[in-house]
């Protein structure tokens, strides 16, 4: 049995259990090849139905769209930086799609693809990468806060939205997004911690992308796997094929549902590959081989839905090359918005540090203020 | 920011930690979206019975203890105002509050700003700060120049029984962050309380003592200190003026400017570590506004350049009023 997400108290006493409970192969639905693994999954009946599954596919197509045009944006200079989620795409959309709309994502810098697939307009969702402003979408109006840069520490956030909810008695879930590296961070054991203490509807779903940067899994961790962690925090761990986006949205639809249930927290710990550097910044080749990405590469989580969907009669060809129509014309118009330069206005920089301004911040307002009218005028660089 | 006054009167001799206790329940009464938690806060009430009674009478899910973990305490906090909570949260002592440094910088102070107002985040940090109460290492520090640092932050300090509850109600009631820094030493110090009670809004300084020689400028347990100075200063023949600050974040470069206007000479009291304290901005600020109106350089009166020194040693460490008697003296013979 694979199977990781049944509560952690099923086994508590019985070794034999818990030993097979634990299991370190990643859960899955789907082989490389896009065929059904015999013993694997067996997902709800609606995850399988043929409008869901194509819902999901165009999603990946859109995310894959997404990902390459940012790339493509960063190496023109339209971006101030971009960090890639490509291999990562099944993780990205069985994140979003895995929410009702009155639950809340906590992104990080990395799932911006995900937002993408939330809804958000990519130029929004850009507005971190592209420079201008540090959030560029209403996270109430999305329930989405704003991308996490610093390591784990929007787990928190997510632990005391969530706990907030269920003292309001509201039916939402936080479903908090994190990397392999964040699970080294005190932030992350804090709020698994706090999260199975309170039994806060929260769901920490982990994209084992396997590097931090340039650092490897095995200098970030001694567990058996990240999935593990769960254990000591008393939560039910999962460890699940991060490239399998029907297993992913099993599992994540699962913990999701156990927590709006009041199951209390799950860990999911999604096994994939950061296909590209850590950002446009960085040179992957000073720290792995060529022959593992390409190895990855044939695990791409895009063509195992398509190979599924084609095999199982429910695209074909023409279906599947308007899908990739759709994407192109997403892609152009992302770059229509993002290729002008971003208007920006030196007065934002004080109208919302507080609510009111503070006299200090008025008279550094006017200074300015009147810095820029000079410039405008040519009287000073 | 208003607090609307409760219709209830009330008067009472109390310490300074229950008038705070009494603006925690007042606030929490006025509101139901203000919560308590921390460490030890719901049944023992608070190391310092700050929270005393309110885990009784508002029940523990509205007054809760947390695992020991600061920064998901804070973490918690700011994700509880992302959702529409007004947090008042806990932090044991000083020193202890340190592991939430990275959520205080990174998210509370700039979460309004990062989401153009969409999350504001009007959280409450308390924190016991200061030494003079006979603390081993780790419970005596004054921590409130990494905080005042921070842009985003408001910090508070009171140094009276009306301040300690009103400014803590102000503090609940504010749109945005505050650091609410409680001076220990004044925990157990009585006054007379007459609720409702309006000091002043967060942002304003006050004038403790008018004078017109020396303008000594303290805020939490250095005000008594600059107080008590005053007094024995009366015998060699000064007249010193006592500015509590209570804000330090807003700044009130109003009051602090036309006191030192007057009397033309400032010396700055504070328990931290004088180096790159507070009180040297305070001394840059008096000296960009009053220059033409000095007679004396600014001085400061601050701890020493030392890790907070252990209970047998700590005397050497605390600004005395004859240190600061000291610095009038040298202030008035420039």
């Amino acid at each position: 049995m694979t199977l990781l997400d049944l509560p952690v108290t099923a086994h508590r006493g019985d070794p034999a259990a818990a030993a097979s409970y634990w299991d370190t192969d990643p859960l899955c639905y789907l082989d490389r090849h896009g065929a059904p693994v015999e013993g694997g999954l067996r997902p709800a009946p609606h995850l399988l139905a043929a409008d869901r599954l194509l819902a999901v596919y165009r999603a990946l197509r859109l995310a894959r769209a997404f990902d390459t045009e940012a790339t493509a944006l960063v190496m023109q200079g339209h971006l101030a930086v971009y960090p890639s989620s490509r291999g990562q795409e099944a993780c990205q959309v069985a994140a979003a799609l895995s929410l009702q709309p009155q639950d809340w994502l906590f992104p990080t810098y990395r799932d911006t693809a995900a937002l993408a697939v939330r809804g958000i307009d990519p130029a929004d969702a850009l507005t971190l990468l592209r420079g201008s402003w540090h959030c560029g979408y209403d996270p109430k109006q999305w329930r989405t806060a704003p991308q996490c840069t610093p390591l784990a520490t929007q787990a928190p956030h997510a632990v005391g939205l969530a706990l907030a909810a269920k003292l309001s008695g509201d039916p939402v879930v936080a479903l908090c997004l994190l990397g392999d590296g964040a699970t080294s961070e005190g932030d992350f054991h804090e709020a698994c911690n706090s999260a199975a203490v309170y039994q806060a509807p929260v769901v920490f779903f982990v994209q084992n992308n396997q590097y931090a940067i340039s650092v490897p899994l095995r200098k970030q961790t001694h567990a058996l796997s990240l999935a593990h962690k769960a254990i000591g925090y008393g939560m039910p761990g999962v460890r699940v094929d991060g490239n399998d986006v029907i297993a992913l949205m099993h599992v994540l639809g699962e913990a999701m549902e156990r927590a709006r249930s009041g199951g209390g927290p799950t860990l999911i710990e999604a096994v994939t590959y950061r296909i590209r550097p850590h950002t446009n910044a960085d040179d992957a080749a000073r720290y792995r081989d060529a022959g593992e990405v390409e190895l990855w590469l044939g695990r791409d989580p895009v063509e195992r839905l398509a190979k599924y969907l084609t095999a199982t009669g429910r695209l074909d060809g023409g279906l599947d090359a308007a899908i990739a129509e759709e994407g192109a014309k997403y892609a152009a118009a992302m770059r229509d918005q993002l290729t002008d330069e971003p208007a920006v206005d030196p007065a934002d920089l004080f109208e919302h540090v507080f609510a009111t301004p503070t006299p200090q911040l008025r008279a550094q307002r006017a200074m300015v203020e009147a810095e820029a009218d000079a410039r405008e005028a040519g009287e000073r660089r | 920011m208003t607090v609307a006054a409760e219709a209830r009167q009330s008067t009472a001799t109390v310490t300074f930690a229950k008038a705070l206790n009494q603006a925690l329940a007042d606030a929490m009464a006025a509101d139901d979206k203000v919560l308590v938690f921390g460490e030890d806060v719901a049944e023992l009430g608070g190391v310092f019975r700050v929270t005393d009674g309110l885990a009784a009478r508002f029940g523990e899910s509205r007054c809760f203890d947390t695992p020991l973990a600061e920064a998901s305490i804070l973490g918690t906090a700011i994700g509880m105002a992302m959702y529409g909570y007004r947090p008042v949260v806990e932090m044991q002592f000083d020193a202890f509050a340190y592991p939430a440094f990275e959520q205080l910088v990174s998210h509370l102070a700039k979460m309004r700003n990062r989401t153009r107002g969409a999350l504001p985040m009007p959280v409450v940090i308390r924190i016991p700060y200061g030494g003079g109460i006979g603390g081993v290492e780790h419970h005596s520090d004054s921590s409130e120049a990494y905080v005042a640092h921070t842009p985003g932050i408001q910090v508070v300090t009171p140094a009276t029984v009306d301040d300690a509850y009103w400014l803590l109600r102000s503090a609940i009631a504010s749109p945005d962050p505050v650091v609410f820094f409680e001076p220990k030493r004044l925990y157990w110090s009585k006054a007379r309380l007459t609720l409702p009670v309006t000091t002043g809004p967060i942002g304003t300084a006050v004038v403790r003592r008018p004078g017109r020689d020396v303008t000594l400028i303290a805020y939490g347990q250095s005000v008594p200190i600059a107080l008590e100075t005053a007094e024995h200063a009366r015998e060699y023949g000064y007249d010193l003026e006592v500015v509590d600050l209570r804000s330090l974040v807003p700044f009130d470069d109003a009051t602090v400017a036309a006191s030192v206007e007057r009397t033309g000479r400032a010396v700055v009291v504070h328990e931290a570590a004088g180096f790159a304290g507070f009180g040297a901005e305070v001394a840059a600020r008096i000296s960009e506004r009053c220059f033409y109106r000095l007679e004396a350089p600014v001085l400061r009166v601050t701890g020493l350049d030392i890790p907070y020194p252990p209970p047998k040693l700590e005397h050497w460490h605390l600004p005395s009023v004859d240190r600061v008697l000291d610095a009038v003296e040298r202030a008035m013979s420039a």
